[in-house]
C-alpha cells in the first residue's frame, strides 16, 4: 500500500502540493505510488528558478530506467526553488517522495486552483480505480 | 506458417472487417484522376543472364572521372581491410540492432566509433550515427531548441546550401525557420551581422568549418557571440580536417556535427553515407538518436548496452527527443574501420596532403587569366572556390571530354550569391599530374 499523506493536495498525473510557511508557496514533488510504479529514478530534469507556468504544463520530466514521464504543474506559478540535490542524487525520489524527494517551490498565481487539486481520499480513490 | 503476406483471402477478410468491398473502395479518397491503370510499358521478363547483361550494360555508361568535386562528400581512398572486414557476415547488416545486448560486437564497434568521433570533435560524447551530414545538422538545430526552449536558429550564409535546405525542412515542420547571416568580403561569417541578429529567442547559430567555401572560419569568437547571448554554437565540420585544425570542441562548440562519408565510405554517386553527431556532456538528455554506453555485468566483465532509450520513440512516442531511432550501422562500422587503420597520425597526413595537393593548385591557377580566387586571403584547408570569367559549365563540360571532374559548379547555388566559378576540392588521392591536368582543363 503505498503512503498517501494527509493534508496534502494532489493531481491525477500523481503530482502532490504541499503548504508551506509562506501562504502562496508550495512545495511540488511525485507521490509514493507515483515512484513505486516508475522504479529507480535516474534522472530527474527541473526548470530554472524564474520560470513561469499555467497549471498542467509541462514543468520538467523524470527519468526512470524504463520509462521518462513528464512533470505536470498543479498550479499556475512562477518557480520559486528547485531541489538541486536531484541532480547529485535523483533516487531521492524513490527514498523519500514527500521530503527530501520534493522537487519545485512553486508561488502560486491563483489560489482557487487549489480547489480543483484532489484530497488524500479523493487520491486514494483514484489509484485504485 | 505461411511466410506470404496479404492473400486474397486476407484481403478479403480485412475487407470485410473494415466494411468495404475492395481496394477501391478503401482509397476511395483518392480521386480517379490519380489513381494509375497498369503499369506503363514494363518489357517482358528477362532470364538471369539476361538481366545481368542488361545491367552490365547500363553500369557501364558511367565515367569514371578524375574527381576535384567535393561540396560535403569527398573522394578518399577507403583500403581493401575496410570493405573486407565490414562483409564479414556477424557484421554484415545496414540496420541498427533491435534485440541489442545480444549483439555485443556490434555495440563495441558503436562505442568504439563514438569515442572516435569524440576525439575527433574534442566534444565530450557522440550518438551511434545519423543519416547523413545535413539531417544531423538539422537534429543539432531541433536540439539546441529544445536545449534552450528558444525559437530562432541562425546559420552562417556560408553554410552548404544543401544543409540548410534539409536543417530549413525540418524547422519548418516545428513552425520555425533558418535566418542566413552573411558571408563577409574576407570570406568569414560577418560578426557585426551576426551580434545584429543575436536576440533573446535565438536558439543556436550554426556554422560550418571550414565553411562552404573551404575557408577556415575563427570558430571561438563566434562561440563567445553566440553563448553570451544564451544560444548555442553548432558546427557543421568537414572531419578530414580535422586531423590539422584545432577541434570545434576545443574552440567552445556546443554540439558538432559532420559528413562521416570521407572514412570508410566511397563516393557511390551520393550514398550511403553516415552522419556524426556530438555534444557536451550536459546535453546528452537532449541528444537525438542511439548511444551505446559501457557496463559491467554481475560477473563484473565489461558489456555494452544501448544506453538512455527512454528518450526514444518506441518508448517515448511522440515526446521523443527526435524521430530517429536507428543508425547508420554498417557505414559507421566502415568508418571505425578505416579510422582505426589510420590513427591520429595517418588522419592528420590523409589531411596534410590533401592541404599540400590544395595550396599546389591555388599556385598555378592564380597564375591563369580569368581565373580569381573567391576569397583570396582567407585560410583553407583542401577545398577553395575560383570565380572564372568562363561560364563554369563550359568548363566542366571540357573536363568530362577529358576525364576531369573539374569541381562544383557555383552557379547550382544560387541562393550563396556568389559569383560564377568552380569550388575545387583535394584529397590524398590526386596527384601533381592529376592537379596540372585539372589547371589545363580550366585554362581551357
Amino acid at each position: 500500500m503505498s503512503d498517501i499523506p494527509e493534508g496534502l493536495k494532489y493531481t491525477e498525473e500523481h503530482e502532490y502540493v504541499r503548504e508551506t510557511e509562506a501562504a502562496d508557496e508550495f512545495v511540488v514533488g511525485i507521490t509514493d505510488y507515483a515512484q513505486g510504479e516508475l522504479g529507480d529514478v535516474v534522472f530527474v530534469e527541473l526548470p530554472s528558478p524564474g520560470d513561469s507556468f499555467a497549471r498542467m504544463d509541462v514543468f520538467g520530466t523524470i527519468e526512470a530506467v524504463k520509462a521518462v514521464s513528464d512533470l505536470y504543474s498543479p498550479l499556475s506559478g512562477e518557480v520559486v526553488a528547485i531541489n538541486e540535490a536531484l541532480n547529485d542524487d535523483p533516487a531521492l525520489v524513490n527514498s523519500d517522495p514527500y521530503g527530501e524527494g520534493w522537487m519545485v517551490r512553486i508561488r502560486a498565481r491563483d489560489m482557487s486552483e487549489l480547489d480543483v487539486l484532489l484530497s488524500d481520499t479523493d487520491y486514494s480513490g483514484h489509484i485504485e480505480a | 506458417m505461411s511466410f506470404v503476406p496479404h492473400s486474397d483471402a486476407d484481403r478479403r477478410e480485412m475487407f470485410a472487417k473494415v466494411g468495404v468491398s475492395d481496394m477501391r473502395e478503401l482509397y476511395s479518397d483518392v480521386p480517379d484522376s490519380l489513381i494509375q491503370k497498369g503499369l506503363p510499358e514494363m518489357p517482358d521478363a528477362l532470364s538471369e543472364w539476361e538481366a545481368v547483361r542488361a545491367i552490365q550494360e547500363m553500369a557501364s555508361q558511367n565515367h569514371s572521372l578524375v574527381c576535384f568535386a567535393g561540396a560535403g562528400q569527398y573522394d578518399h581512398f577507403v583500403p581493401a581491410a575496410v570493405d573486407h572486414l565490414i562483409r564479414r557476415s556477424e557484421f554484415y547488416t545496414a540496420y541498427t540492432p533491435y534485440q541489442p545486448e545480444v549483439s555485443q560486437g556490434t555495440l563495441q564497434v558503436i562505442y568504439e566509433f563514438q569515442t572516435m568521433v569524440c576525439e575527433l570533435t574534442g566534444m565530450d560524447v557522440a550518438n551511434a550515427s545519423m543519416y547523413d551530414g545535413p539531417s544531423a545538422a538539422a537534429e543539432a538545430a531541433v536540439m539546441a531548441r529544445a536545449v534552450t526552449r528558444r525559437d530562432r536558429v541562425l546559420a552562417a550564409g556560408s553554410l552548404n546550401p544543401h544543409y540548410r535546405k534539409v536543417t530549413d525542412t525540418y524547422l519548418r515542420g516545428q513552425g520555425s525557420e533558418l535566418q542566413g547571416i552573411p558571408t563577409g568580403p574576407d570570406g568569414l561569417l560577418d560578426r557585426d551581422a551576426l551580434a545584429k541578429a543575436l536576440g533573446d529567442d535565438v536558439a543556436c547559430l550554426i556554422v560550418q568549418y571550414p565553411n562552404f567555401f573551404g575557408v577556415v572560419e575563427e570558430i571561438e569568437p563566434l562561440a563567445e557571440l553566440a553563448q553570451k547571448a544564451g544560444a548555442l554554437l553548432v558546427v557543421v565540420a568537414d572531419p578530414v580536417t580535422l586531423g590539422l585544425l584545432r577541434s570545434p570542441g576545443e574552440l567552445g562548440a556546443d554540439i558538432v556535427v559532420a559528413e562521416g562519408q570521407p572514412f570508410g565510405n566511397p563516393l557511390s554517386f551520393g550514398g550511403p553515407v553516415v552522419g556524426l553527431f556530438a555534444a557536451k556532456q550536459k546535453y546528452v538528455r537532449k541528444m537525438p538518436g542511439r548511444i551505446v554506453g559501457a557496463t559491467v555485468d554481475v560477473e563484473d566483465r565489461r558489456g555494452y548496452v544501448l544506453t538512455l532509450q527512454t528518450r526514444e520513440q518506441q518508448i517515448r512516442r511522440d515526446k521523443a527527443t527526435s524521430n530517429i531511432c536507428t543508425n547508420q550501422g554498417l557505414n559507421a562500422l566502415a568508418a571505425t574501420i578505416h579510422l582505426a587503420l589510420l590513427g591520429r597520425e595517418g588522419l592528420r597526413e590523409v589531411a596534410e596532403v590533401s592541404a599540400r595537393n590544395a595550396h599546389y593548385a591555388r599556385g598555378k591557377l592564380e597564375a591563369l587569366d580569368g581565373v580569381e580566387l573567391v576569397y583570396p586571403d582567407a585560410p583553407f584547408v583542401r577545398e577553395f572556390a575560383v570565380k572564372t570569367t568562363e561560364n563554369s559549365r563550359a568548363i566542366l563540360e571540357r573536363g568530362f571530354s577529358a576525364g576531369i571532374l573539374a569541381g562544383v559548379s557555383l552557379s547550382r547555388f544560387p541562393s550563396l550569391g556568389a559569383p560564377d566559378g568552380l569550388l575545387l576540392a583535394f584529397t590524398e588521392k590526386r596527384n601533381q599530374e592529376e592537379i596540372d591536368r585539372l589547371v589545363d582543363v580550366i585554362a581551357g
